[in-house]
């Protein structure tokens, strides 16, 4: 029996804060004319040690710090490194893409990177309050990062509505969880799971897992809660819409998959069929709304709303292969996600000059190399063999026939099929032959800009090709997630 | 006792709020908004949760509403326009006040399901609370910082006037 020092057990989310103070600390006695591009470099190294110091966190016993507020397990490491990962990629992404120096690049970076200590500290969250005050940390982020575009008009306006609408979610969430405490005495996870089913009023527990369903459906942009997902990506510049459609997302399912599988087990029969139902209505309205959108990024939105819903289909299945397939398929739409919004990026432009769907007509003339990997990344999100979108979808919905969801299953392939109508679209588009009298620029592409899509690239790929070693760390993440470990609210250390 | 003044400030609080909405001067609904603050401080009181009563007071219609009135006083902001309102709040919206309000009434006239809860035995003292705020929940506390942080660093980078870059901004000031 070894004691690991508290310190250990959110050493990501320390370095990450640390980063953040350097960069800002930095940014502030520069001079004002100097560039601050460098800045996100620094991010870049600091978000690459926390990565790190993640993948480290394995070799500790598994358990809980700081009084059982916190966990470190194999399921938080990977979600860590997903998290870290792609908020790599996200500032190399920006590295080379954010215009000149009047744009504030150094509290970009900085609000990126804080935003990263926050979906971090949700993932290892086993006290509702951490995980409460973690959203915030990552909610705020992003609403400031939505309303970066100030000149635009769109962008402030749809960082307001992000703002009142996610405030209104959070909300939702805290109503939550102050009714499960007061009908159970406790916020602890371990102890949720442990009072909930002896707890006298029993609508209060229904009530309060209901409420926080609200909350976290909302973050995940699962349909009916989705309504701000569209408007908010069109009005961020393309970096961001990378990071907003997976890294908070990850960090929310992975609440999600804690809250439902691990504090409510007990009511199996109530929010399974209730996330039947979600699934369902978001991949539904998600692929049918993509099929009408001429802009490039809109359509992108509707399609993560849809992508929500594969999701949730694994949560239909049994708990072990549901947690497993779930993170899996947050990994895999995570790196083709990001892919195709770093080619959106290069291809529009931070401002966004060229983002309807005939802006992309021959690109794969003018640009082979880009054009070559949007198409690669489309095939993946519609779900061909040999990308990461196969595996993820494969498992996903494996996990919901093993647990006898067949309608389920069949209405994820059927809309797997109306998706495939408009990612093949753009594909085609992009294929074929430009307009004599379209005077596109070719796109730049810096190191930095390559390196990001590069590493999702061959994440997709290695996704779909050799899926074993990532399906075997979210299987371990499962288990670990599934049995959980005695934490007495008093710090002992078991 | 007990009841008496607990009718007596709900029904304060109550009318606090609703004068809050409905007048178009925000000095007017910020003023309102502390009456509804303390009002609520003294149900806190009313509870047995002392500390809390008195943090209510203090931060909440002190700090934070002189904050508010500042802020108004700083915007210059005026009476506000009344508008019509929008159809669709009226013709859903009350509806949906009546039937919540409704449905909130019968389930706690007929069930009598919900109990009582006291705040009382568990923390009362300062003392208490801060062993379970420095101790128990010192993460959440610490990290609190983290959200704050990030919170100022935002309102800076969305409220700095755009046109004006850190270097025309030092040349200006030159």
């Amino acid at each position: 029996m070894t004691t690991v020092p508290d310190i250990y057990r959110i050493l990501p989310e320390v370095i990450l804060t640390l980063t953040g103070v350097l960069m800002m600390l930095t940014d502030a006695t520069i001079p004002p004319h100097w560039a601050r591009r460098n800045l996100g470099w620094i991010g870049a190294i600091g978000t690459t040690l926390a990565l790190w110091s993640s993948l480290w966190q394995l070799s500790l016993p598994e358990g809980t710090a700081f009084f059982g507020t916190v966990e470190t397990s194999a399921f938080t490491v990977f979600f860590h490194v997903l998290i870290c990962g792609i908020v790599l990629v996200t500032l190399l992404l920006s590295l080379d893409t954010l215009p000149g120096r009047s744009h504030h690049q150094g509290e970009f970076y900085t609000l990126i990177v804080f935003g990263a200590v926050g979906m971090c500290l949700l993932t290892g969250a086993v006290e509702l309050l951490v995980a409460f005050i973690a959203l915030e940390i990552s909610s705020i982020a992003t609403y400031v990062l939505a309303g970066y575009r100030k000149e635009t008009g769109k962008g402030p306006e749809s960082a307001l509505k992000y703002f009142l609408l996610g405030s209104f979610a959070t909300a939702f969430l805290l109503y939550g969880i102050a009714l499960i405490f007061g009908a159970t005495g406790t916020t602890h996870i371990y102890e949720i799971a442990r009072l909930a089913p002896l707890a006298v009023n029993h609508t209060l527990v229904i009530a309060s897992l209901a409420l926080m369903l609200v909350g976290i459906l909302f973050k995940v942009s699962a349909a009916p809660f989705h309504v701000w997902t569209p408007d908010v990506y069109e009005g961020s510049s393309s970096p961001v819409a990378a990071l907003l459609s997976t890294a908070p997302k990850a960090a929310a399912f992975a609440l999600l998959l804690r809250v439902i599988y691990e504090a409510y087990p007990s009511l199996h029969s109530f929010w399974s069929p209730l996330l039947w139902i979600v699934a369902v209505v978001s991949m539904t309205v998600g692929n049918l709304a993509a099929l009408r959108q001429r802009n490039v990024k809109r359509m992108l939105a509707y399609s993560s709303i849809a992508h929500a819903g594969y999701l949730l289909a694994a949560f239909a299945g049994a708990s072990s292969m549901g947690i497993a397939a779930a993170s899996f398929y947050t990994a895999a739409y995570a790196a083709m996600n990001v892919g195709i919004f770093a080619i959106v990026t290069l291809v529009s432009g931070y401002d966004d000059r060229a983002i309807l769907l005939d802006d992309f007509r021959g690109l794969i003339h003018r640009a082979p190399l880009l054009g070559s990997l949007l198409i690669f990344f489309l095939i993946s999100l519609t779900g061909i063999p040999f990308t990461g979108g196969f595996a993820g979808k494969f498992y996903s919905f494996s996990a919901a026939m093993g647990a006898g969801a067949i309608w389920l299953t069949i209405i994820g392939l059927l809309n797997s099929g109306i998706a495939a109508g408009y990612y093949l679209r753009l594909a085609l588009v992009s294929a074929q032959k430009p307009d004599a009298d379209s005077e596109q620029p070719r796109p730049q592409m810096g190191v930095a800009v390559s390196a990001a899509i590069a590493l999702c690239f061959l994440a997709t790929l290695v996704l779909g090709i050799l899926p074993n070693v990532t399906l075997h760390a979210a299987q371990q993440g499962a288990q670990t997630l599934q049995a959980p470990i005695a934490a007495p609210p008093s710090n002992v250390t078991p | 006792m007990h009841v008496i003044l607990f009718a007596l400030f709900a029904v304060f609080c109550l009318a606090g709020a609703i004068n809050l909405l409905v007048q178009t001067h925000p000095i007017n609904s910020a003023l309102s908004l502390i009456v509804v603050m303390t009002s609520l401080a003294v149900m806190y009181l009313l509870l047995g949760a002392e500390f809390l009563a008195a943090a209510q007071v203090i931060v909440y219609a002190g700090a934070v509403m002189v904050l508010f009135t500042f802020v108004i006083m700083l915007l210059n902001a005026g009476r506000e326009e009344r508008t019509r309102g929008s159809s669709v709040a009226r013709t859903i919206g009350l509806p949906a006040v009546v039937v919540i309000l409704a449905v909130l009434a019968t389930i706690i006239l007929h069930v009598q399901g919900l109990g009582n809860t006291s705040l009382g035995q568990g923390i009362t003292t300062t003392e208490e609370l801060s062993t379970v705020l420095f101790h128990e929940l010192l993460l959440p506390f610490e990290v609190t910082s983290v959200l704050i942080l990030i919170a100022i660093l935002g309102a800076v980078a969305l409220a700095r006037v755009e046109g004006s870059s850190p270097d025309d901004a030092e040349r200006t000031g030159q």
